[in-house]
């Protein structure tokens, strides 16, 4: 019992492994006196995006019809990627931050 | 229109006219002090708009300036009290001041689509006057690097408040 148990955990394992040949990452971005540092990233479908914002006030991480991630202040906010492309995007409230998502 | 440029540009003229007056001798509680003020102003202009707008965007916007000035303003205060520097009332802070309440004077008789256009559009200009004192006058002047810090991280702020009311008047044309 405990041998075939311990098999079916072992063949789960390997069919997870097999069915993801490029595991999903995260990508974290820090945005720090209203600058997104990378300005420039890169990401596959299925990563995930991280904005950390080290300011007191809240940014946003938004592209036109795409996305429209709200930041708050001192905390961090997530975006799964799900379609290739590249998303110029900025900040809704602050719009002189500027940066760049590209998915492959 | 008019009136407004020009009331602006008088604006401008004040805030180098006490740079000139000064010298390069402004020092940084006046500094702290003129920085502290353009923050107020723009919460009061904020506080006045959502007394009176009823647009949806305009009110929007009227928060967001309301939530980041005033939380710079924190930030502003706690540096002051860090470095024990007491900001200086000063010309340039009360002709800034001056010429604030004017224009709320002159704002709170209108309403509606008007308001909200004067409104907007004093905020761009009152943004890019403030994004012009700080590159010429007060980031050049800072002594201190944590204020000097607060202060390009301030302009970085204001231009994207000029950038962010921009995009509000161009959609209210």
């Amino acid at each position: 019992m405990i041998s075939k148990l311990r098999l079916g955990a072992i063949g789960a394992l390997a069919l997870m492994l097999a069915g993801s040949p490029a595991r999903a990452g995260t990508i974290r971005v820090t945005i720090e006196k209203l600058v997104f540092s990378p300005a420039e990233i890169s990401a596959a479908v299925g990563d995930v995006i991280e904005w950390q914002n080290k300011d007191v006030m809240a940014h946003t991480a938004t592209a036109k019809g795409d996305f429209d991630i709200v930041i708050p202040p001192g905390k961090t906010a997530a975006l799964t990627v799900t379609k290739a492309g590249t998303f110029a995007y900025f900040c809704r409230f602050h719009p002189n931050m500027k940066a760049r998502l590209q998915v492959r | 229109m008019y009136a407004r440029l020009t009331s602006a540009l008088a604006l401008a003229c004040l805030i180098s006219g006490a740079s000139l007056a000064a010298g390069s001798k402004i020092t940084d509680p006046q500094i702290a002090h003129i920085a502290y003020t353009a923050g107020v102003i723009d919460i009061e202009a904020a506080k006045q708009a959502l007394k009176i707008s009823k647009d949806k965007e305009v009110l929007a916007f009227a928060n967001d300036m309301l939530r980041d000035h005033e939380v710079v303003n924190k930030q502003a205060l706690d540096l002051v009290k860090k470095l024990k520097v007491k900001p200086e009332d000063n010309d340039t802070s009360r002709s800034l001041t001056k010429a604030a309440t004017q224009e709320r004077e002159k704002l709170a008789k209108l309403s509606g689509a008007d308001f909200d256009k004067a409104y907007v559009a004093n905020e761009v200009a009152y943004h890019k006057q403030v994004n012009g004192a700080l590159e010429t006058l007060l980031i050049p002047s800072a002594k201190n690097a944590d204020l000097k810090d607060l202060l390009e991280t301030g302009l970085k702020l204001f231009q994207g408040h000029q950038q962010h009311a921009e995009h509000v008047a161009a959609m209210m044309k």
